[in-house]
């Protein structure tokens, strides 16, 4: 019932997470485990040669029979960059076509660059990748993402890993009304009422990493997460009651008061 | 010998050598890994019939945390 529905496949969970800042891997795989997410993002990196090549990897902890592997781009500051990481990516993964694109734009702000995320998008979909694309949060060109063919749209709803929270929840809502595909928060919520808050919005989904991996009990917080995401989407579809401005109604009866 | 470029770094190894034998002199046999070789992709089914020649740039990668 109400699941994520992602280039055709079904997801219990709405929440999906990053596995990156984790003091371990055994940290990273109980928070994982305790967010109950079946996503879950990882970053393609050169190997180091030389160091000891029998070490456990991240996928031995989160082996992709398990879990669906999501591929970023991260650091990738031009489209070209991005493809080509990404097609390592499959070629890693066995040929699984989903994954995330992101080009940034600027190091300190870690804001995409839209021009090159969209031409990288068509690249991508055009090859047969499943694109979900973080992105600013402009409702027109999250529409242009869809588009071009992308599995899910992805903006921001504050700067990557800065915990701000959701800024312009007018943006977002602009973008999931006019949205056919999944929308799906992707960075800046910092703690579970702003997961929560994305979820009242009417967003599909919610992508974190750092509010999770940075908080002071990773596990405990990854919990609290799923909880949010789930009380969030109940409260979606509830439909909240109607907000009135100044004008108080009680809950209890007005009349049969004692000495009336 | 060969000179190849791994991952921005230039190493000699001695000819001839197939992906598949860098892999294994790499200690990655079996492991998670991708290699591109001159900016394209060598699928795993290719890394024993693929020989590498002097000047080969080779990206070998595997996943990592991240977000």
């Amino acid at each position: 019932m109400h699941q994520l529905n992602i280039a055709g496949k079904a997801y219990r969970s709405r929440l999906l997470v990053g596995t990156g800042k984790y003091k371990d891997f055994a940290e990273t795989r109980a928070a994982i485990d305790a967010s109950g997410a079946e996503i879950v993002t990882v970053a393609v990196r050169r190997v180091n040669i030389g160091q000891d090549a029998s070490q456990p990897s991240l996928l031995d902890a989160i082996p992709p029979s398990q879990f669906t592997i999501l591929p970023n781009t991260a650091g990738c500051y031009t489209a070209d960059d991005a493809v080509r990481t990404l097609r390592l990516a499959r070629e890693l993964l066995d040929g699984h076509p989903l994954c995330k694109l992101e080009v940034l734009g600027d190091p300190t702000n870690l804001f995409p660059n839209m021009p090159e995320t969209l031409k990288a998008a068509e690249t991508l979909v055009k090859d047969g990748f499943q694109v979900m694309v973080y992105c600013a949060d402009d409702p027109i060109q999250c529409k242009m993402l869809e588009e071009i063919g992308c599995v899910a749209v992805m903006p921001l709803a504050s700067l990557i890993g800065s915990g701000m929270g959701i800024v312009n929840p007018w943006n977002l809502r602009l973008i999931i009304d006019n949205a056919r595909v999944p929308i799906i928060v992707d960075a800046g919520v910092g703690t579970a009422s702003d997961a929560t808050i994305a979820m009242e919005l009417g967003c599909d989904g919610v992508l974190m990493n750092t509010a999770i991996a940075h908080a002071k009990d990773p596990v405990l917080m990854a919990s609290a997460m799923k909880k949010g995401i789930e009380a969030g989407r109940e409260a979606y579809l509830a439909g909240r009651m109607a907000r009135k401005y100044y004008s108080a109604d009680p809950s209890s009866p007005t009349t049969g008061l004692i000495g009336s | 010998m060969l000179t190849l470029m791994i991952n921005g770094e230039a190493r000699q190894f001695s000819a001839p050598l197939t992906v598949a034998g860098l892999v294994e002199a790499l200690g990655y046999t079996g492991k998670r890994i991708a290699v591109e070789r001159n900016g394209e992709i060598v699928p795993k089914s290719e890394h024993g019939s693929i020989a590498l020649v002097s000047g080969d740039q080779l990206e070998i990668v595997v996943a990592v945390g991240g977000g």
